[in-house]
């Protein structure tokens, strides 16, 4: 039997070859947010010194919920042909299979980013006032904290009916204080009126806590019968 | 058992109704400052305890249903979250109701305790979609977890609005202080009836419960007996011994 982290690196390998030479997530995620900032731009005046506050919650408005467009696809790709009961009975571990999935997300998601920022930064006219190098840490720490709770849920929502409503619907929730500690963060660091010390921290136990939780819990899911 | 319900019942009913004489009559004070607006306290502050100890409750029953797989817990679990968020509703509703007069105010969007307990409604609403949506086998399993996540997502939904409005304005809310103690009596007392109440409630939802599954049983065990005959009488060998 392969180690966890053989598995892993297979499953994630895999998976980054799909998507590279498809490009279905990557390409509905870019679309969607765009869309959204277009949208937001006719909501608010982007020229105003108060778009400074907002659009932190902006940006993360639109990761988040270009997220959840390929959170939705994760799984959907492993149904087709019975690949995900041939895993069940294979006896490679459950847990490779979860940090794969979360792994391959959270580079897509990290690889929209990148791509989204300097957008948001032209539209908006913004200059960062407060530490910028803390964007950092957020942005990925934040994005794990989507993303592993999403693959998460993802993987839950399959045995719904309607999944692709499901998941935004069990994932928001547990979600609010993570987003919090992005936008908060995020706007700290814009405005530099506070410190965002506190936002990392909260980020930091969240990811740690529920990636603890998923990695504990991701074997029943799998295996629930 | 059966006959113990009524009797029950009608208990829960005359406690609840002198717990309301209580909370409104002479014997308890006016609030100095609020007046008889505050006596909704006797009602808010009673279905936020219940709903708080309903969700711990649902919360040990998915964990004990996550190592012991028995159902009973599960019917726990799924009972005390439907009437939690019933209490919970209550809380929300009343709560504003409250504001209003008092605050000026109906929602004041920095306050740790109105914010944390609409991040615990949500939480648990998810949780009731959830068992809605997901098919008869799984969802045991899949609402389980989804509890526990849910109960790890309270400290810190706690935490981080406790943090986020120490750094925003916000109304100032009366904090602190004690309460008289013929008001504190009456709260307890009427606490203690809506505690009968929700355990009214969920025993007479957990028999429900119980009820629809073995009726579920029974149907899926006559319909396999049903198929099975079905299935013999179309054997060629079996048609013939008839």
């Amino acid at each position: 039997m392969k180690s966890l982290w053989a598995v892993t690196l297979a499953t994630l390998v895999k998976d980054i070859r799909l998507e590279w030479r498809s490009k279905d997530a990557l390409n509905s995620m870019l679309f969607f947010s765009l869309l959204v900032v277009v949208i937001f731009m006719f909501s608010f005046d982007p020229l105003a010194e108060e778009s400074r506050h907002i659009v932190g919650g902006l940006v993360w408005v639109a990761f988040l919920f270009a997220a959840v467009v390929a959170l939705n696809q994760t799984w959907a790709r492993e149904l087709r042909n019975q690949v995900l009961d041939a895993y069940r009975v294979s006896p490679a571990p459950a847990n490779a299979l979860f940090l794969a999935k979360a792994l391959g997300n959270f580079i897509f998601v990290i690889v929209l980013e990148a791509l989204m920022t300097p957008l948001f930064v032209i539209f908006y006219n913004l200059h960062v006032l407060g530490p910028a190098w803390q964007l950092i840490p957020i942005g990925l720490l934040g994005t794990w904290a989507l993303v592993v709770n999403g693959t998460f849920f993802a993987a839950m929502s399959l045995r719904t009916r309607n999944r692709e409503i499901m998941l935004p619907l069990l994932l928001f929730p547990i979600s609010i204080p993570a987003v919090l500690g992005m936008v908060a963060g995020t706007t700290a660091i814009l405005t530099g009126e506070n410190s965002a010390h506190f936002y990392i921290v909260l980020l930091l136990t969240y990811d740690v806590v529920f990636t603890t939780a998923c990695l504990g819990l991701f074997g029943t899911i799998l295996h629930a019968e | 058992m059966k006959r113990l319900f009524p009797i029950l019942a009608v208990l829960t009913a005359i406690f609840l109704a002198y717990a309301l004489h209580l909370a409104l009559s002479k014997a308890t004070p006016t609030d100095a400052l609020q007046g008889d607006v505050y006596r909704i306290i006797y009602y808010h502050v009673p279905s936020a305890w219940s709903a708080f100890l309903l969700f711990l409750i649902n919360f040990v029953a998915s964990v004990v249903y996550l190592i012991r797989r028995s159902p009973k817990a599960d019917i726990v679990a799924v009972v005390s979250a439907e009437v939690g968020v019933v209490f919970c509703t209550i809380v929300l509703v009343t709560g504003p109701i409250w504001a209003r007069p008092v605050w000026g105010i109906w929602w004041a969007p920095g306050d740790i305790r109105l914010t944390s307990t609409l991040v615990l409604w949500l939480i648990y609403v998810s949780y009731l979609v959830l068992r809605r949506f997901s098919s008869s086998a799984q969802t045991q399993m899949l609402a389980a977890a989804l509890a526990v996540f849910g109960a790890l997502d309270v400290p810190l939904v706690y935490f981080s609005i406790w943090f986020f409005r120490t750094q925003h304005p916000q109304p100032v809310i009366g904090g602190g202080g004690s309460m008289d103690p013929p008001m504190l009596h009456t709260l307890l007392i009427s606490w203690l009836a809506f505690l009968c109440f929700a355990f009214l409630i969920c025993w007479s939802r957990f028999r429900l419960e119980l009820l629809k599954r073995e009726v579920e049983q029974a149907h899926a065990m006559e319909s396999l007996v049903g198929a099975g005959e079905s299935a013999k009488a179309s054997l060629p060998l079996s048609r013939s011994s008839r």
